[in-house]
């Protein structure tokens, strides 16, 4: 709270430091007229000394709101009663949130004892005191920045460039940021990983035909001793991913060349968004649409033609997972077949082609990389979606390429896995993680492939 | 049709010739308003009254034109006049545009090539065009100009195709150059050779007429130089019109020339006679670079 009214405070320094900024930089060269004599233009001025005022207390603001807890406890703990303090970390972490829950007027978990009182009334002073210290602290530094900044204000000098520079680390701040997610999310999956694999061997989790990780918990508990074969589970991910693929691949591809070759504009007009309203639809619902819907209605003609559909099939899944697809190729399609010259379809009728030939002969040809590329960017889709299969290809972790049959797939076993509550040193949970590196590692093969057959295509006509 | 022969080819008064131009005299625009004679002896096509939409906008207006038998046919014009319009409605290549709309008449050897029953598929083999770009397919070469027979079912068997291949590089010039990488890709050939290519891969499904929109637009002097040769040897099997913007080109290639101006055919004649001796101001100030 106290931190919301520090920052809106120094935007408003900032703001004033901007106007000063340019007042100063026409005055030093005489008015508004004078301003060619200036190098840079005077709002480059107002944004330098802005940037002098609210950088630096920012930054500063920043460490201190992440370090101020740290140390508050500290204190907080070197009062403490000594049989207090020489308890274990766990135990000690649940006496200091009672002692912040106290400070903070809320529920505390045991009795409060006088030490403890004690220790919450020292917290609140302290709390305050780091409040009142930070708004001092910060404040100063921006008039301080605010000062410096305003002071080096001349004609000659070169606030553009000094802006600019700081706009070009913002950029490289904000690029990093994404680069170090990424590093941060696989290294996690990555450690997890190399726990559960020094539970369960690599070779066992790779080549295992059985799927079944149920785990004693307890010593006493009776259960299987867990199965951790990830076979059946790519199976199936690949017998879905593969229904999907055949149902997507030639809609998508036969509405892109409809689309981009032969309908007139006003069609193409409206098919268009329509299509895409498609790629728009959340998963969650193409989830219960292919639960609810389609499921039954394969099952049910299954019947009749005398089959045994299992209410939860892989076609189900994956009929659903090819429709949500079908957007997605057709839009890359058409984006690459779109992408073919003008000059190819001229060259082609003008042999006296016609425009089926034109299309077979020469743009599927020239656009195949592009639509190749497109399709393995779809299949790692497919393999990384998660909700329709959740909701309809089951958790029965059949080896099985029977499409009628119900199978699992690695994202739904990820998601039960996790769901609920867990043990976080059980290699029943570990396993998700080793589940989710390899998931990671197939789609990651997948899109570079990919991303090399569209970047080779980009250079056939150039 | 009207019935142009070329008895009713226009008198120029002696006057007019002396002053080497003028505004031309009402009684030499006997025809659409355009000068000079645009019928020949022998004509392989015949357009008339030709007017060409793109929407709502008339690109060419009114233009009459013969092209004979074994004839160059150049078409001048500052850009934007309708030359290349008008060149595309001969092979019906303007139905490729949703908002282009073609009125009058265009006969190729009697037949109307706008005629409903007409398909146009066979039409555009009749009559090939080459493209101011080369645009050979990212194929091989032999696929380039085999594209074309194998298409139209020219031929039913693998030497008879080779025959085929063989005998349109030869004739386009580029058999030497090429005949040891026929499998390579015609993309990588330079841009001279790409030309020829197209050359090439339109004349082998034997077209009658061969329509050339600036086809070296693209290339540099040397290229530009071997094209040229190579249409002036085109001209005893094929009758070819050809678009361009260099005038030099026109004077070097054809027997006739067509001077384009806003959607309007302004002139027409004998090449030497455009080039020396025009009639029409238009022309005039054209061709010795007032504008254009």
């Amino acid at each position: 709270m106290t931190n919301t009214l520090l920052i809106i405070i120094l935007l408003g320094l900032m703001a004033i430091a901007y106007q000063l900024g340019v007042r100063r930089s026409q005055k030093v060269v005489g008015g508004p007229s004078g301003v060619r004599a200036l190098h840079s233009l005077p709002s480059y001025y107002g944004f330098f000394t802005a940037l002098w005022t609210g950088l630096p207390a920012l930054l500063v603001l920043l460490l201190w709101v992440s370090l101020q807890s740290g140390v508050i406890r500290d204190l907080v703990v070197s009062d403490l009663p000594e049989a207090v303090r020489s308890l274990p970390d766990a135990q000690l972490g649940l006496v200091i949130n009672d002692i912040q829950n106290l400070a903070q007027g809320n529920i505390v978990s045991g009795e409060v004892s006088p030490a403890m009182e004690q220790a919450s009334a020292h917290y609140k002073s302290l709390q305050q005191t780091s409040y009142a210290a930070s708004f001092v602290v910060v404040l100063s530094l921006a008039i301080m920045g605010l000062t410096f900044g305003w002071r080096r204000i001349a004609p000659k000098y070169r606030a553009r460039n000094r802006v600019e520079a700081a706009i070009k680390w913002m950029l490289v701040g904000c690029s990093t940021i994404a680069i170090f997610t990424t590093l941060g999310i696989v290294l996690s999956v990555l450690f997890e990983s190399i726990r559960f694999f020094q539970i369960i061997p690599i070779s066992d989790f790779l080549f295992g035909l059985d799927w079944s990780p149920q785990m004693a918990i307890r010593a006493d508990q009776v259960g299987s001793s867990g199965a951790f074969g990830v076979i059946p589970l790519f199976v199936g991910t690949l017998l879905i991913a593969l229904i999907a693929m055949l149902v997507a691949v030639p809609i998508g591809l036969m509405s892109a060349i409809y689309l981009s070759e032969y309908a007139g504009s006003r069609f193409r007009a409206y098919a268009k968004p329509l299509l895409e309203i498609l790629a728009g639809i959340p998963t969650v619902v193409y989830g219960f649409f292919a639960a609810l819907t389609v499921a039954p209605f394969i099952r049910n003609n299954g019947e009749l033609l005398g089959l045994d559909v299992s209410s939860e099939s892989a076609l189900a899944a994956g009929l659903v997972m090819g429709i949500m697809i079908i957007p997605f190729i057709s839009s890359l399609s058409d984006d690459v077949i779109n992408a073919v010259p003008q000059t190819m379809r001229d060259a082609s009728l003008g042999i006296g082609a016609t425009r089926s030939e034109t299309v077979k002969n020469v743009i599927l040809p020239a656009a195949l990389p592009g639509i190749v590329g497109g399709i393995l960017l779809a299949v790692s889709r497919a393999i990384g979606e998660t909700m329709i299969v959740v909701m309809a290809a089951g958790l029965s972790a059949n080896l099985t390429a029977n499409p009628l049959q119900s199978v699992t797939t690695v994202t739904v076993q990820i998601v039960t896995l996790l769901v609920g509550d867990q043990e976080f040193d059980s290699p029943k949970t570990l396993a998700a993680f080793a589940l989710g590196l390899l998931l990671f590692i197939v789609t990651l093969i997948l899109n570079v492939v990919a991303l090399h057959v569209v970047r080779k295509y980009r250079e056939a006509y150039e | 049709m009207l019935s142009v022969t070329p008895d009713t080819a226009i008198a120029v008064p002696a006057s007019v010739i002396a002053a080497g131009f003028s505004p031309v005299a009402d009684e030499s625009r006997a025809i659409n308003g355009t000068v000079g004679d645009i019928t020949v002896a022998d004509p392989r096509m015949t357009a008339r009254n030709v007017n060409v939409y793109y929407g709502d906008k008339l690109a060419i207006n009114n233009v009459s034109l013969d092209i004979g038998k074994n004839e160059v046919v150049a078409m001048i014009g500052p850009s934007g006049c309708g030359k290349s319009t008008f060149l595309r409605c001969l092979n019906r290549m303007n139905d490729t545009i949703d908002i282009c709309r073609v009125e009058g008449e265009i006969r190729l050897d009697e037949q109307d090539i706008y005629d409903s029953s007409l398909d146009v598929v066979p039409l555009r083999a009749q009559v090939g065009m080459v493209f101011q770009k080369p645009n050979p397919f990212p194929k091989s070469i032999y696929d380039n100009v085999a594209y074309g027979p194998r298409i139209h079912g020219l031929t039913s068997s693998k030497s008879e195709l080779d025959d085929i291949v063989e005998e349109s590089l030869l004739k386009a010039g580029l058999w030497d150059e090429v005949k040891d990488r026929l499998d390579e890709t015609g993309t990588g050939l330079s841009g001279g050779q790409q030309q020829r290519l197209c050359i090439a891969r339109t004349i082998a499904v034997a077209p009658e007429v061969i329509l050339m929109d600036e086809p070296c637009s693209a290339l540099d002097p040397i290229a530009t130089a071997r094209v040229e040769e190579l249409i002036d040897e085109l001209r005893e099997q094929y009758t070819i019109a050809i678009v361009t913007h260099s005038m030099q080109q026109a004077a070097r290639v054809s027997q006739r020339t067509a001077y384009f101006h806003l959607g309007e055919l302004v002139e027409v004649g004998k090449t030497d006679d455009i080039f020396t001796n025009p009639r029409h101001r238009l022309t005039e100030d054209y061709i010795t670079g007032r504008f254009g």
